[in-house]
């Protein structure tokens, strides 16, 4: 930690915190335009059809209806990868899930919206439903999603690094097992909601949308809707929560906007809690094998890691996340062989995306499982096997991932001493349990989809008399804090404080562009832009400021709102005194900063071959986390209870560190649902069976355990200000250190979630037997 | 369904708002009074969000009747700050703590624990947890929220002496 930080480093209230508490904070489904209309969706009753017809005569002569459209109006397809783009706004001419949208209305009110919906007649021609991806890829040639991909596969690709077939052979231990992760959904608390006003004279459309992404949903607006992008504005008010299932655009922000446009009018959409079940965008269910070989010393040699990856219907974030999950095998241990072979399969389900941590959450699982039950094998703690083989700073992979920063041991060392979990593993009575795990996120990169090479954020800083300091930049705050952070570090920039920031943010016409709020790059990429904007803004001042003094401007530093002179401490002059005379005689004064990650290629540094798709996204940083779990699990219920969380983690210098340990506390329970208690589940006729929070069980307060957090002293020189992601890390190691706590507790390894109380009392009753 | 004209209390004040037999409660706060505090995650009572107090005890708005609100006191978070708008001191807790994250369950939440601390104003860490287990939060892991309630407990206890 850089401890002659004054504005970064401290714990400060959220700014939007305020307005939340007392429920001023204005959400899009809050608001209400003259003249406002309601949208509303009609959803397939069936998985997989043929759209025969649709009759919708009798709904637009419901008294009230002003307006109704059909997947043909708008057949333009849309996607988060362009490579791969297949989604419609509305189903054209077939459905490949229950619950797509089939037509979208516009009403008075929302009343006569829905029943306008049952006066509308959809005529289907049923298809064979497939829900498993091993069935997809074997009745292909039968069954077929998706007329360009004949074999129900998005897409596949085999990576190889060093020589893993022949490392194995000369490796002292190897284990090989499959694992197996569930259909979960985000469950944000706040549903989608779009607020589209087209402007008939000017041609012009604003949408109010509650999304992660705001310049990628103005993107895919602008090729659905045929307009360009400057007569696009996309704002983003408060959100409800995202964790990756509003990082993309949903359909109700496009049959806002076509049904707004058709009508001349405002129209809100806001989606029911099934309906954001129905359109998913949650984790990918994933089907691995993975086998790692060690040394007879416990280094490990190589890994070999297959993965098919339940795609659902539609191809969304899912080509990122397959190359994410072979990707993330690579860290944080010294892998000096590997093999991944993966693809992304078709079938008829609400189709799969990115969700907190994507990608690096099903790998994670199966590696440090495998490496907790090989440390037995070997006859040495997990902790030794995973220190042993754990990163250090300066790290390269053999895929050329670089790792300019790390104090992952020191995260392992932290948990292990402060759980005390030596003392305990293996020492527990039966039915307690204690199990560890590590993890890491990368952190500041993104892939411009679009294969631009445009920096990723442009961050524009604005002073003079009358505003103080403004930060504009179209980052979304999606309730993870970015504009209290980005705040943090202008005002260390600048040398004035926190409070003196405003920021203006979420607005694709007052922000400048950042690509969005995923992919834990905001604070990274975010606070370099804001660096070099600041420097440009301070040379300035400097210059008026040294005039005013009578010394040089590169003697002198800003401070807690003040110049002063390093040399001669009495020269000294207030900062608003120099953006007073600055203003008034030169006038307002910007600096603009941008960011872009690194590239580098995905080589395989042993041969100097390029692999396709092995770093996506070269990122300049990682972060990492360790987890101790300590469970207990009733015998007689099967019902495992967490007890204790001890984790330490690695985010470089915190900006905020109340905020660090929000993000950290976050993070444990999010994933603990998806070890524990969450899965949707489908029919035979791909029907949702438990798309309400009633039936889909997300933790609640009762399941909290005593969690322990630390972030570790860290600060990566790399990094403006030191700082690496804290959102995203955290959540890999809690699956697996769950898994590895239920074995110690029971002496059952299990590869499935989640780990439901059936699963465990039949385990049990298996063992006896 | 023939509308009525209804008299609702809420916070302290009476509104007059035309309803339906059959209109819940968080719709007319939301969409007739203008009380867009009150949130709405689920519409099925599972969530929340849409807590309001009737009568001090903590009900979902959203499976609630609002013609059954008559001659009741209700109270919406918009309620809590003073007559000058300063916050509640359950609000500034979860502030001070950084209880808030995206907001979205934070009026419910904040209404329920009001609800508990007026009860009893030191509340064991478990009570606090049954009190708020109908309230889900997907963002703060529950943490800083238990602690924010306990800290308020602690506060108007002393308060109280």
């Amino acid at each position: 930690m850089n401890r002659r930080f004054t504005q970064v480093g401290r714990s400060v209230p959220r700014v939007d915190a305020p307005a939340k508490l007392k429920g001023e904070a204005i959400y899009t489904g809050d608001m209400v335009l003259p003249g406002m209309a309601y949208g509303k969706i009609k959803r397939s009753i069936y998985a997989h059809a043929l759209i025969k017809n649709i009759d919708y005569s009798k709904a637009l002569a419901l008294p009230g209806v002003l307006a109704v459209i059909t997947g043909d109006e708008a057949p333009n397809k849309w996607g988060i990868v362009p490579q791969t783009a297949n989604e419609v706004a509305l189903a054209v001419g077939k459905v490949r899930f229950h619950g797509e949208g089939v037509a979208a209305v516009a009403a008075i009110d929302e009343e006569t919206a829905e029943a306008a919906l049952d006066l509308i007649d959809v005529e289907y021609e049923p298809l064979p439903v497939i829900l498993d991806p091993f069935e997809s890829m074997k009745r292909a040639s039968e069954v077929c999603i998706h007329e360009d991909a004949p074999e129900n596969i998005l897409h596949a690709a085999e990576q190889l690094f060093g020589d893993p077939d022949k490392a194995f052979e000369s490796c002292a231990y190897i284990l090989e097992k499959e694992f197996h992760t569930s259909y979960v959904n985000h469950a944000f608390l706040e549903p989608h909601t779009a607020l589209a006003s087209f402007d008939r004279q000017s041609g012009k459309l604003q949408l109010w949308s509650s999304t992660q992404v705001p310049h990628y949903l103005h993107r895919q607006l602008s090729i659905v809707l045929e307009m360009p992008m400057s007569k696009i504005r996309v704002t983003v008010p408060a959100v409800g929560g995202g964790f990756g299932g509003k990082g993309e655009a949903s359909s109700a922000d496009f049959c806002a906007a076509l049904l707004s446009r058709k009508i001349g009018k405002p129209v809100k959409m806001t989606f029911e809690r099934s309906e954001v079940f129905a359109t998913n965008k949650g984790r990918h269910p994933c089907h691995m094998k993975m086998k790692i070989g060690l040394d007879k010393d416990g280094y490990i040699q190589a890994v070999d890691f297959d993965n098919t990856l339940d795609g659902g219907a539609y191809a969304g974030w899912g080509m990122v996340v397959m190359f994410y999950t072979a990707s993330m095998i690579h860290l944080p241990y010294k892998v000096p062989n590997a093999r991944a072979r993966v693809r992304r399969v078709y079938t008829n389900k609400p189709t799969c995306g990115a969700m907190r941590g994507l990608g690096g959450v099903q790998p994670r699982f199966a590696m440090e499982c495998l490496l907790d039950e090989m440390a037995e094998i070997v006859g040495i703690s997990p902790y030794e096997l995973k220190m042993k083989n754990a990163i250090e700073s300066g790290y390269r992979s053999v895929s050329n991932l670089y790792v300019p920063h790390t104090e992952y041991k020191k995260c392992l060392q932290t948990a292990v001493e402060k759980s005390g979990y030596l003392d305990k593993h293996g020492k527990l009575p039966f039915g307690k349990g204690i199990g560890l795990a590590g993890g890491y996120y990368i952190s500041g990169t993104a892939y411009t989809l679009y294969q631009a090479y445009k920096p990723h954020t442009t961050v524009l800083i604005r002073v003079d008399t009358e505003g103080g300091v403004t930060l504009h930049c179209a980052a979304a705050d999606i309730g993870q804090g970015c504009n209290t952070v980005m705040a943090q570090m202008a005002a260390e920039a600048l040398g004035v404080h926190f409070e003196d920031v405003h920021v203006v943010s979420g607005d694709t016409e007052l922000g400048t562009f950042d690509l969005g709020s995923f992919a834990s790059r905001l604070t990274y990429a975010a606070g370099a832009a804001i660096l070099e904007a600041a420097a440009e803004i301070n040379k300035k001042l400097k210059e008026v400021a040294a005039g005013m003094l009578g010394c040089r401007a590169d003697q002198l530093e800003i401070k807690d709102r003040r110049f002063y002179s390093i040399f001669e401490s009495r020269k000294a002059i207030d900062w608003e005194k120099v953006v007073d005379v600055y203003t008034n005689t030169v006038g307002t004064l910007t600096g603009i900063g941008h960011f872009s990650p690194p590239r580098l290629k995905g080589i395989d540094l042993s041969r100097g071959v390029r692999v396709q798709g092995a770093n996506i996204g070269h990122s300049p940083t990682f972060g990492f986390s360790s987890q101790i779990w300590e469970v207990d699990v009733d015998l007689e219920t099967g019902k495992i209870r967490a007890e204790k969380v001890t984790e330490a983690g690695d985010c470089g210098q915190p900006v905020n560190p109340m905020s660090v340990d929000g993000q950290v506390e976050g993070s444990i329970m999010f994933v603990m649902g998806q070890a524990l208690y969450e899965e949707m589940k489908l029919g035979p006729d791909g029907r949702m069976l438990n798309a309400s929070l009633h039936d889909y069980k997300v933790p609640t307060a009762m399941e909290l355990p005593e969690i322990d957090t630390t972030i570790v002293d860290s600060y990566d020189p790399t990094a403006p200000f030191g700082v690496k992601e804290s959102g995203e890390g955290p959540v890999q190691p809690t699956i697996p250190a769950i898994v590895n706590a239920v074995y110690d507790a029971i002496g059952v390894r299990f590869t499935e979630l989640p780990i439901t109380p059936e699963k465990v009392l039949k385990a049990l009753k298996e063992k006896k037997a | 369904m023939k509308k009525q004209l209804i008299q609702l209390e809420i916070n302290d004040l009476i509104y007059e708002v035309p309803v339906n037999p059959r209109d819940l409660l968080v719709d007319v706060l939301r969409k007739k009074v203008g009380l867009t505090g009150t949130k709405k995650g689920c519409g099925q009572g599972d969530c929340g969000a849409c807590t309001v107090l009737i009568d001090g005890a903590p009900v979902l708005s959203c499976i609630t009747l609002a013609v059954a609100c008559q001659g009741k006191k209700i109270t919406t978070i918009e309620g809590l700050a003073d007559a000058q708008g300063n916050l509640h001191p359950i609000q500034q807790s979860f502030m001070d703590h950084g209880a808030v994250q995206c907001g979205f369950c934070t009026p419910g939440m904040v209404l329920t624990a009001k609800a508990l601390l007026d009860r009893d104003p030191s509340p064991t860490e478990t009570e606090i947890k049954r009190s708020i287990a109908g309230n889900i939060c997907r963002c703060t892991g529950y943490k800083k929220i238990v602690e924010a309630i306990a800290a308020a407990g602690a506060t108007s206890k002393v308060e109280v002496q």
